[in-house]
């Protein structure tokens, strides 16, 4: 059974359709690739999948794990083992990366049915997954992403997925405004988190990511739809020719 | 609703009381009339009385009044008596209202008396004064003259001018030249009553030249009737003190406050405030600083966080007479269930005031459609060298914060626990005082979660 099956998404915000018609499958294991320009729809796609209230569901359904996703709450599909890397990680200020993980951490285990962690093994915890994306420690007694760099930002969304390890990890634009070499530190991080038992759905508006992360499949949405999948060779092909002509043929059909 | 005629025996009632105890507060249970302390003098209670009887209880029709309205807080009728002795028999809840692990001076009044059955106050630095105010007609006679009724405005404030009609006893500290206070006081004004009783504190905080101190008052409501305090405090703080109050309200929500303070601050002198507001049913603090002399420092805080139909309305007002000084403001609340809140702050730099700098925010997260909020944030600036700011914002909790830490797991409880609790900690950090930090702290987490 495909861990995440998508059949004919629809979805809107206010009165305009923005999601017309996706299919996908992923497997576990797999890491599938979305590309596509800009306004094409992949960050609502990625916002529907992890719950966000102003889109709306028109037609269509997402199962995950053989469940119906679209019905959860935000929380229960983090419970579940989705998780979003977000585009723009959100600034709180006030809530300490300590406290804010351990929360997160505990309710994760305690639906699961484990014990919370103990203060020792939660710092060791910490401390490991910090290492993984090259994160200051000094960093988890301060306010959540307020005051971090862009690449602190980011490296902070994979450290999390690492301390999370959750099953679906959905990376939306992680790489936009990375340079190379935190690029590549943020592309090894996911690299050393990939497993047979967990999926990620990277989507990305240039190729250079995939350089580095190398995905099962290649899928190029426009328009709201995924109008071409393919292996890797695809990537290169779109970062040579570019993405107008596939939404001619978008158009076309 | 304001009955013309209803307001006129209200305020007659005030009036009566007042004759039926004359004898009494002229004598003031100490000594001949003639020793009592210029603001306890019976011509001066007279003269605020008819000045109260002039001006008559504030109305909404008073743009100062217009979310809070008196008459009605005042409605179920309260009886007006100078004369309530402290009593001694408390119910044992009382010590609830102390903090854990705080080593401080207690100071403990009840229904407006000091009682020294159930303060501690402990060993004090030579010179330096805790007791009740009437105690102190006595015992610093000098200082109540040069320092009572000297601040507070009673020809333009009904209810300052009542509250000087009337005062009798409150809290009286008094912290000479140069002492530094190392323990804070604890001040716990405890009400419980048999009736409904309209009470009339009178705290007088003197810190002289280069003295230092800090002060935690707080307000608490046992079993029994419903109360009204009209509280009134004077702060004098003298050249180059350093001062930090603590205001903490949490009477219970059958118990109304009005609370006016007025701070005066000589040069380079420090003040720093914090009120908190937790509950009560109609709550109003008007805190006016007089900071009147060059390179003053002076810092206001207020947390508020009502909920079920509490109401609370705060008015402030920094009144920069002289330049080179700094004041700095930051109000914060969170309105739960029906709650409504105020927020109406003034700052006023006069002409002669150069080179001020004064901040000034208030943020405000209304958590239900019911409850409302009013916020007017005020500069009024005579002076040309100066750098002012003000802001107020009033909305929810941004959600866009709330699906960030949902989507890592947390429950919408547990998410806006964490938002809020952040919110309010940018007041609760603030506070020097680790007990009553921690007290608070531990409120937040019992309101919101997280």
């Amino acid at each position: 059974m495909a861990l995440l099956q998508i059949n004919n998404l629809h979805a809107r915000i206010e009165e305009q359709n923005i999601l017309k018609g996706v299919d996908l499958t992923v497997g576990a294991g797999e890491v599938h690739a979305i590309m596509g320009p800009n306004g094409s729809g992949k960050s609502t796609f990625a916002a529907v999948l992890a719950g966000r209230e102003e889109f709306e569901v028109t037609e269509g359904g997402v199962l995950y794990e053989g469940g119906d996703l679209l019905d959860m709450e935000p929380d229960e599909r983090a419970l579940e083992g989705v998780f979003l890397a977000f585009q723009y990680p959100v600034e709180l200020p006030g809530v300490s990366m300590n406290n804010f993980l351990r929360q997160a951490l505990n309710q994760q285990r305690e639906h699961r049915g484990e014990e919370p962690l103990s203060a020792g093994a939660f710092l060791k915890r910490m401390r490991e997954c910090a290492a993984l994306v090259s994160l200051d420690p000094q960093l988890m007694s301060r306010s959540v992403n307020d005051g971090f760099s862009g690449g602190e930002k980011k490296r902070n969304e994979i450290f999390q997925l690492a301390m999370l390890e959750p099953r679906l990890a959905i990376l939306d634009e992680t790489d936009s405004g990375l340079d190379i070499d935190a690029l590549r530190i943020v592309a090894d991080g996911v690299n050393a988190l990939r497993r047979s038992d967990r999926s990620f759905v990277v989507i990305t508006h240039y190729q250079r990511l995939l350089n580095y992360i190398v995905p099962d499949v290649v899928h190029v949405m426009a328009d709201g739809r995924i109008v071409r999948s393919g292996d890797k060779s695809l990537a290169l092909e779109l970062e040579e020719k570019g993405y107008d002509w596939l939404r001619e043929e978008a158009v076309a059909a | 609703m304001s009955h013309p005629h209803a307001l006129a025996s209200l305020e007659a009632s005030f009036v009566d009381a007042f004759e039926a105890h004359a004898g009494l507060l002229a004598k003031n249970g100490t000594g001949p009339a003639e020793a009592l302390p210029f603001a306890m003098a019976p011509a001066l209670r007279r003269q605020a009385l008819n000045r109260f009887r002039d001006l008559g209880v504030p109305s909404r029709k008073n743009e100062a009044w217009k979310y809070t309205n008196i008459p009605e807080a005042l409605a179920a009728g309260f009886a007006v008596s100078p004369a309530a002795p402290p009593s001694d028999a408390l119910p044992a809840r009382w010590r609830d209202c102390l903090l854990p692990g705080l080593n401080a001076h207690v100071v403990a009044l009840v229904n407006g008396r000091f009682s020294s059955a159930h303060s501690m106050i402990g060993d004090l630095p030579e010179g330096v004064a805790i007791c009740g105010l009437e105690t102190a007609a006595t015992t610093c006679p000098d200082i109540l003259r040069r320092h009572l009724g000297r601040y507070a405005d009673w020809e333009t404030e009904s209810l300052t001018a009542l509250n000087t009609a009337f005062a009798r006893d409150g809290l009286f500290v008094y912290v000479p030249k140069g002492t530094v206070l190392e323990k804070p006081i604890y001040a716990l004004h405890l009400s419980t009553t048999n009736e409904r009783l309209f009470l009339q504190p009178r705290h007088l905080l003197v810190f002289e030249e280069n003295a230092q101190a800090r002060i935690v008052e707080r307000y608490c409501g046992l079993e029994g009737e419903a109360t009204f305090t009209n509280a009134v405090t004077e702060i004098f703080v003298g050249e180059r003190a350093v001062v930090e109050t603590y205001l903490v309200q949490d009477p219970g929500d059958e118990h109304s406050v009005v609370s006016t303070t007025q701070a005066y601050q000589e040069a380079a002198s420090t003040f720093s405030t914090a009120t908190i507001t937790l509950d009560g049913k109609v709550v109003r603090n008007n805190l006016n600083v007089l900071p009147n002399a060059p390179h003053c420092e002076t810092h206001l805080y207020g947390l508020f966080l009502p909920a079920g139909d509490t109401q609370v309305d705060n008015r402030t007002l920094v009144d920069h007479a002289k330049p080179d000084c700094v004041s700095n403001e930051l109000y914060k609340g969170v309105l739960n269930d029906r709650a409504s809140g105020v927020f109406n702050g003034k700052v006023f730099v006069r002409q002669d005031a150069q080179r001020i700098n004064a901040f000034q925010e208030n943020k405000t997260i209304v958590l239900n459609n019911e409850a409302t909020m009013n916020a007017k944030p005020e500069l009024e600036i005579y002076a040309d060298d100066v750098k002012c700011s003000h802001g107020a914002t009033t909305g929810q909790l941004d959600p866009e914060a709330l699906f960030y830490l949902r989507s890592r797991g947390m429950s919408k409880r547990q998410a806006q626990g964490l938002l809020l609790h952040a919110f309010a900690g940018d007041i609760l950090e603030r506070i020097s005082i680790e007990p009553l930090r921690e007290m608070l702290d531990e409120r937040v987490t019992r309101l919101f979660g997280g």
